[in-house]
């Protein structure tokens, strides 16, 4: 499964995007995250995947574009290509 | 075997009641400020309806209950919640067999879910961050126009050159539609021209995801034939809408619940 979580307005398309099938749980990306906006948690078919926390959902296009100069972001520490991002 | 499932939204609690797996009664109302309270007074009122039929019930006597909505997490005697997504998808499902792109544009959000063959959801996206693309940008406008929003779907289908309204923003897109009340457009263009807008929108979300045929239309501005329409234009695609949109995603917390019975049973 494909989900994007975000959204998008005026300014532009603000979606950080997971694929579940490729997401094996193991976490990195919520250790490197310096928001802390990520978790782990069951998706709807019971599989233990990365997904934005509820609260982060609608604020990702202010808080996450400042990640681009970083090395390590959710979407580079990743090792099976689960995270992509459309900013 | 009676499950139930109940969709706390941000305007409307729908209840949806199964018995033996068919739909034996469905309540809707107003949230209003206490969510719990709302989902225990819509099964309740599903229950009651169905005692005037000689099934006699209560709420602790279900076998189970799915919580699903913007709300799902305050209603507590739930067995189990369950994402308005997978809900979704799975009453759009049981609707329309056939359906791969499911489409949902609540009070306060809207939704675009695309599905496998085998209905397991692929792909989806959500926007409740602001209110284009929602029901509140209907109720809205139509104020501004002095028009009940029940109404504007039957007006929309006379409208002879739909108005431009090229604001994403229903605040911005308000001062657009007073400019053209101002300028003396005839009712039906302006609101043909908001549905064209909403369509706009939820047509960038669903080629997000994909669009795969056949497409449906579910949550309460699916009542509006006005947005059906405008949407079939802007993606070229015939749109299914049930019956009883508003209750899709309950139906399919119900019909979850049902399925979480027989596994157990």
């Amino acid at each position: 499964m494909i989900a994007h979580y975000g959204y998008a307005d005026g300014s532009g398309e603000y979606y950080l995007i997971v694929d579940t099938d490729r997401c094996d749980g193991c976490g990195r990306c919520v250790e490197v995250c310096p928001n802390d906006i990520l978790e782990l948690a069951p998706d709807d078919y019971g599989k233990t995947v990365v997904r934005v926390k509820d609260e982060f959902v609608n604020s990702i296009g202010y808080i996450c574009p400042a990640c681009k100069r970083r090395d390590e972001r959710c979407e580079s520490v990743c090792e099976h290509a689960a995270l992509s991002y459309t900013w | 075997m009676l499950v139930a499932g109940v969709d706390v939204g941000s305007l409307t609690v729908k209840a949806v009641i199964l018995k033996d797996g068919e739909v034996a009664a469905t309540t809707t109302l107003i949230t209003g400020d206490d969510a719990a309270t709302a989902a225990r007074t819509a099964i309740n009122e599903a229950l009651k309806s169905l005692a005037e039929r000689g099934v006699s019930a209560t709420l602790d006597s279900l076998d189970y209950v799915v919580a699903t909505g913007v709300g799902r997490k305050e209603v507590a005697f739930a067995h189990e919640v369950k994402t308005d997504v997978r809900c979704d998808a799975v009453g759009a499902r049981h609707l329309f067999p056939s359906v791969r792109t499911v489409v949902d544009i609540g009070a306060e959000s809207c939704k675009v879910i695309r599905l496998s063959k085998k209905g397991r959801v692929e792909d989806f996206t959500a926007n409740d961050k602001c209110a284009s693309g929602t029901g509140m940008f209907l109720d809205t406008l139509a104020k501004v126009i002095g028009v009940g929003v029940e109404k504007l779907g039957e007006l929309s289908l006379k409208a002879k050159e739909p108005a431009k309204i090229s604001s994403m923003c229903v605040v911005f897109a308000e001062s657009e539609v007073i400019s053209y009340i101002h300028k003396k457009t005839p009712v039906e263009d302006i609101i043909a021209g908001v549905h064209e807008s909403i369509s706009n929108r939820i047509f960038g979300m669903m080629n997000r995801v994909g669009i795969e045929k056949d497409v449906a239309l579910v949550g309460g501005v699916a009542r509006n034939v006005g947005v059906v329409r405008a949407l079939e234009a802007r993606a070229g695609e015939n749109i299914l809408v049930p019956e009883a949109p508003q209750i899709a995603g309950a139906l399919g917390a119900a019909l979850i619940a049902a399925k979480a019975c027989e596994g157990g049973a």
